[in-house]
């Protein structure tokens, strides 16, 4: 089964929407709201629709709007993941 | 009274205000063959391009994934023209600072790779950034985001004539008492698509020769060159301006605009009453000019009628007359920005910059087109105009100011 690691989910969030301090993410970081990391709302959307099509997981767009941090964007994905498996 | 203390310049020929304005006075050209793709089996080749902005080193990459080129662009001059006016933009009111830009392309690449993903791929592929980065409006949005503007902010589309425009509604805004506006346009299509659109107008040279293609008001002018680029102006209240010791380049002091009457009507094109009224809401004979920037579109029929305009208006070779755009291209919304910064670098340096690769000028035409070489003149007063397809016409009138005037 696929299991998404943190250093993905900033991949793919670089990737999508930009962001060179993203690149010296630690465990800790990955506890910050988005918005403190200088992530809106249209860079989780466009990071959710990449990870779907990458790793053919679905996310609902009404529960990717209550994910706050990458932390949690990861726990939420790799759940998703494990259900479809 | 609404003053320019901040230029940021994005343009073929030279980044910066001092590059482009050497450049433009040197005559040095910034076209070339067209090489963001394969142009090789296009009926024109020529364009004005910017190829040395490296936008990275410029603008945060959170920025990059959800801009078109031609925001990028928009993004630095805006950000050049406040760090040429030394505004201190925290320390002000953020109701206090507008943003009023031309328009006339839109994001035409970024649009043109994310309808390939839609056709190629499916919906799903295409960028949620795409519901923005098209739009006419993203340049004002863009830069008020990125500078807490929050003050009155518009977009204006009205093609080469709609920097004119913006330049206009922002002398307006600071008015009604908006102290410090950011304005003016930048443009770029030069994606396949937006490249078989210029051809569209049917008016883009031919010509293989980048000194000889695009020849304003020649007796052999056959078309524009498209270019892309532009200018972004800081205009201030003038008394807000001196309280804070800027510099000012100059006076923003007469602007209007008009529309042509149907093409079957019979009535002449509505050029001139802009340029009338320009003059007149700044108050100035048309004795007291001291050059026209003209909008010269180098296609014969069009360069004619403006002749005429000008002649009429100044009377036959009675003011002079130049076009710098014919090294750059014509810009659309950058256009007329861009011949306003010319138009304040002319009465700073008294110099009014030459028509590069036009070469002679029908006598019927009557006007005193500054060809060859730049010419020394005391500049004071200069009137700009700008011409965009099917009927819009702007003008507007760039006055100095002098260091201890009082307003």
């Amino acid at each position: 089964m696929t299991k998404l690691t943190i250093d993905d989910i900033r991949r793919v969030l670089v990737e999508c929407a930009g962001g060179d301090e993203a690149s010296k993410w630690t465990g800790d970081v990955s506890a910050l709201d988005f918005d403190e990391l200088g992530y809106d709302s249209l860079a989780l959307m466009e990071t959710a629709t990449r990870l779907q099509l990458d790793y053919g997981v679905h996310l609902p767009e009404d529960e990717i709007a209550e994910v706050r941090t990458p932390g949690e964007l990861l726990d939420f994905v790799n759940g998703r993941l494990a259900e479809a498996a | 009274m609404s003053v320019v203390t901040g230029i940021g310049v994005v343009a073929p020929n030279g980044l910066g205000v001092e590059r482009y304005w050497k450049s433009t006075v040197e005559g040095s050209v910034g076209i070339g063959e067209l090489t963001r793709f394969d142009s090789s089996g296009y009926s024109s080749r020529l364009a004005g391009q910017v190829l040395d902005l490296d936008v990275a080193e410029h603008l945060p990459s959170k920025l990059l994934p959800q801009t078109d080129v031609s925001t990028r662009m928009a993004l630095v001059a805006a950000q050049w023209a406040l760090e040429d006016s030394a505004v201190d933009v925290g320390s002000m009111t953020d109701y206090d600072m507008g943003v009023v830009t031309a328009n006339a392309a839109g994001g035409f690449e970024f649009t043109h790779r994310e309808f390939h993903k839609l056709w190629s791929q499916g919906p799903r592929h295409v960028s949620v950034y795409e519901s923005f980065a098209w739009f006419y409006a993203v340049n004002t949005g863009q830069i008020s985001i990125r500078h807490g503007m929050r003050g009155p902010s518009t977009a204006l589309v009205a093609e080469q004539a709609g920097g004119l425009d913006a330049i206009g509604h922002a002398r307006r805004t600071v008015r009604r008492g908006t102290p410090l506006v950011v304005t003016g346009g930048v443009d770029s299509a030069f994606d396949p698509w937006g490249w078989v659109s210029h051809l569209s107008s049917g008016r883009v040279s031919t010509g293989s020769d980048p000194t000889r293609a695009y020849q304003p008001f020649d007796r052999d002018a056959s078309g524009y060159v498209p270019g892309e680029g532009g200018a972004i102006l800081v205009v201030e209240d003038e008394a807000a301006a001196r309280a804070r010791g800027a510099r000012i380049y100059g006076e923003i002091a007469g602007y209007a605009s008009t529309f042509d009457p149907p093409p079957d009507s019979g009535r002449p094109p509505a050029l001139g009453r802009a340029a009338e009224l320009a003059l007149a809401d700044a108050g100035v004979e048309p004795s007291q000019v001291d050059v026209v920037f003209a909008d010269s579109v180098g296609v014969a029929e069009l360069d004619r009628a403006e002749a005429r305009v000008i002649r009429e208006l100044f009377t036959p070779f009675g003011v002079p007359v130049t076009a710098p755009k014919a090294l750059t291209g014509r810009l659309f919304s950058g256009g007329g920005p861009l011949d306003v910064v010319a138009a304040l670098m002319s009465i700073k340096d008294g110099v009014i910059p030459p028509t590069a690769g036009t070469a002679e000028v029908p006598a019927d035409y009557g006007i005193d087109l500054v060809l060859g070489e730049p010419r020394k003149a005391d500049v004071g007063t200069a009137l700009v105009l700008a011409r965009g397809r099917w009927g819009f016409n702007a003008a507007i009138v760039v006055r100095r100011v002098s260091p201890d005037q009082r307003s």
